[in-house]
């Protein structure tokens, strides 16, 4: 167990850039270009002296009911939503990588041999690793992603204020705690799900003597092309684009935060009432994703290729 | 005495070629061997299945271990450093010494420590930001700290300078040799190592040639320089090598008795690169 923290760890040490740095800057990014946004929206609304408007046009400078209060309540947390996806958005990208790189890069310049020089047992190495992608970098992202929506919040909220809105009421309205907790308990569920991408990924990464990046997007794209060009799914009376949606994308765009909700009832285009959008996000209507086959087949297929993965690193011999 | 590994039959197919080719050896504890061949003739090969880092076929018992199977195991009592710059480059000394010392559960923490000390390397530095012989100083730190009983040194000091080679060594007899622990050590620098070395082994196309300790080899090699005019005797005698050096002949003997080569000239032990040369005579041909 010891060892396996060390593991992780040492993960961290490697990719902290990635999965440290680059979610604190993104998240940071991010909310300097919306302070400048409202900076510049002021700026303009005082030149033109019009009301400053936010949320489609509703007159932040009057009296609102409680009805009101509570849809821009709602907007606030679905924006606070929308600033961690952005950051997640970008840990995915970086965790596509990662694993990609993961078991290949020690063996191009061969730190390999370092690390087998000493006992851990490929096994523990190669977890050591899927828990970094799954776990570690999803929750440092999250809590970048939550803290760079809750400063959004505040901000968004003392801009109103300075609009005669009372802050306290907007602040009170949102629930950026439930947001939180949402976000975090939605990582056991990211980790599933992302699975079968996590696996082909470092299979690649331990099977390809060059270039993994090429083998891990070309064999799936070729296989989706020659399936949809010679419609070989019609054997089994599924169209091609089932393949494309069950196989390829499930091997490379696992990684997408929220990918699972593909399948969920779609939201109505133009959503009257705010909440119907927050449900959509909630935990209920996420974790109903667990009685998909779906997921659970991709998760199995993501451990066997893990496994795969470390069997290739006990015996791939080019050191 | 128990041996440290005993190999039987040790045999590896490469696609086109034969990289070991039913070799058969025995090493026991406490020696410190020099394993010596010419490029691709299976030294790093014979190396990497003692530390299961390949598959292979025949019998080999590491320290009663199976490396193929019990590897994660063996690891624990087996260290090895492979070449120079194989620490990952991010790394940090800090790093490096915690991990280690939180992995390997027969570290010394404040040995290695105490050996970092004495280098110019600090907590904080990067190994991308080190010269090769400063990573060396940090593998070895590493390898010294860790009470292992075998450790495989394969081309430790290529690509070092003299300084850092000298006290490569000298670290490794000083500090960390005993009667209990084993080194193999690979290399092509054998002038360096030969004073170091208990056991001598040459390998040449996947075969061991020479398996015999330093003292054996005195009495079993031996070189005579003999004036001009008795070379054609010593010729007869059918010797493993010939030179000329200011108009003598030096003549390099295996199994000759050491009287009568006295008699015909000035008799000294050969040195393990002459032997070396004259053993492998041909091997790129």
């Amino acid at each position: 167990m010891k060892t396996f923290y060390w593991l992780v760890k040492r993960e961290f040490w490697e990719h902290r850039g990635g999965f440290f740095w680059a979610p604190l800057i993104s998240g940071s990014v991010f909310l300097v270009l919306n302070i400048m946004a409202l900076i510049t929206g002021e700026v303009l609304g005082n030149r033109s002296n019009t009301h400053f408007n936010i949320a489609g046009g509703l007159n932040l400078s009057g009296h609102m009911d409680a009805d009101m209060l509570g849809k821009i309540g709602t907007g606030l947390d679905i924006a606070m939503y929308v600033v961690a996806g952005i950051v997640l958005m970008i840990m995915a990208i970086i965790v596509f990588f990662y694993c990609l790189g993961s078991l290949y890069d020690d063996r191009r310049d061969r730190s390999i041999l370092f690390w087998k020089s000493l006992p851990i047992s490929n096994r523990d190495t190669v977890l050591s690793k899927v828990v970094s992608a799954s776990i570690v970098a999803p929750v440092i992202a999250c809590v970048f992603g939550t803290a760079a929506g809750l400063l959004l919040l505040l901000i968004a909220a003392f801009t109103a204020s300075l609009h005669g809105l009372n802050m306290w009421a907007l602040l009170m309205n949102s629930h950026p705690l439930l947001v939180a907790i949402n976000m975090i308990s939605l990582i056991p569920l990211y980790a599933i799900w992302a699975l079968p991408t996590i696996g082909w990924l470092m299979f690649c990464s331990a099977w390809a003597r060059s270039k993994p990046f090429l083998w891990a997007l070309l064999a799936p794209l070729a296989a989706g092309v020659i399936v949809s060009w010679f419609g070989l799914m019609g054997l089994f009376n599924l169209g091609s684009g089932w393949f494309w949606k069950n196989i390829v994308s499930r091997m490379l765009l696992s990684l997408v935060p929220g990918g699972w909700l593909r399948d969920a009832a779609q939201i109505d285009n133009e959503p009257t009432d705010p909440s119907v959008i927050l449900d959509h996000i909630g935990l209920a209507h996420n974790y109903a994703t667990l009685a998909s086959p779906d997921l659970w087949i991709g998760a199995i297929a993501g451990s066997v290729l893990i496994s795969a993965a470390i069997w290739l690193r006990r015996w791939r011999d080019d050191s | 005495m128990s041996a440290v590994i005993t190999a039987t039959g040790l045999s590896k197919h490469y696609k086109n070629s034969l990289a070991l080719d039913n070799v058969s050896f025995r090493i026991p504890a406490g020696r410190i061997v020099g394993l010596i061949g010419p490029n691709g003739a299976g030294k790093t090969t014979a190396l990497k299945a003692i530390l299961g880092l390949t598959d292979f076929s025949g019998q080999l018992n590491v320290l009663g271990l199976d490396p193929r199977k019990q590897r994660d195991k063996l690891m624990e009592q087996v260290c090895f450093i492979a070449d120079v710059a194989v620490l990952p480059r991010w790394l940090r000394v800090s790093e490096a010494v915690d991990f280690v010392g939180n992995v390997h559960p027969r570290f010394d923490r404040a040995k290695c420590e105490a050996f970092l000390a004495r280098t110019k390397l600090t907590p904080g530095m990067r190994v991308r930001q080190m010269s090769k012989g400063m990573i060396v100083q940090l593998h070895l730190a590493l390898v010294m700290a860790i009470d292992a009983r075998l450790l495989i040194l394969d081309e430790p000091t290529l690509g070092l300078d003299i300084l850092y080679r000298k006290q490569f060594y000298q670290n490794l007899l000083e500090d960390y040799f005993d009667e209990n622990k084993t080194i193999i050590v690979t290399t092509h620098q054998v002038e360096e190592v030969e004073h170091i070395l208990t056991d001598l082994m040459f390998i040449r196309d996947g075969k061991i040639v020479l398996d015999a300790d330093m003292d054996a080899i005195g009495e079993r090699f031996i070189e005579v320089m003999v004036n001009g005019d008795r070379a054609e005797a010593a010729r007869a005698m059918k010797p493993l090598d010939e030179r000329q050096v200011f108009g003598k002949s030096i003549f390099l003997f295996d199994g000759v008795e050491r009287s009568t080569l006295e008699a015909m000239g000035e008799v000294r032990r050969p040195s393990v690169s002459d032997l070396f040369v004259a053993t492998m005579k041909g091997t790129y041909a």
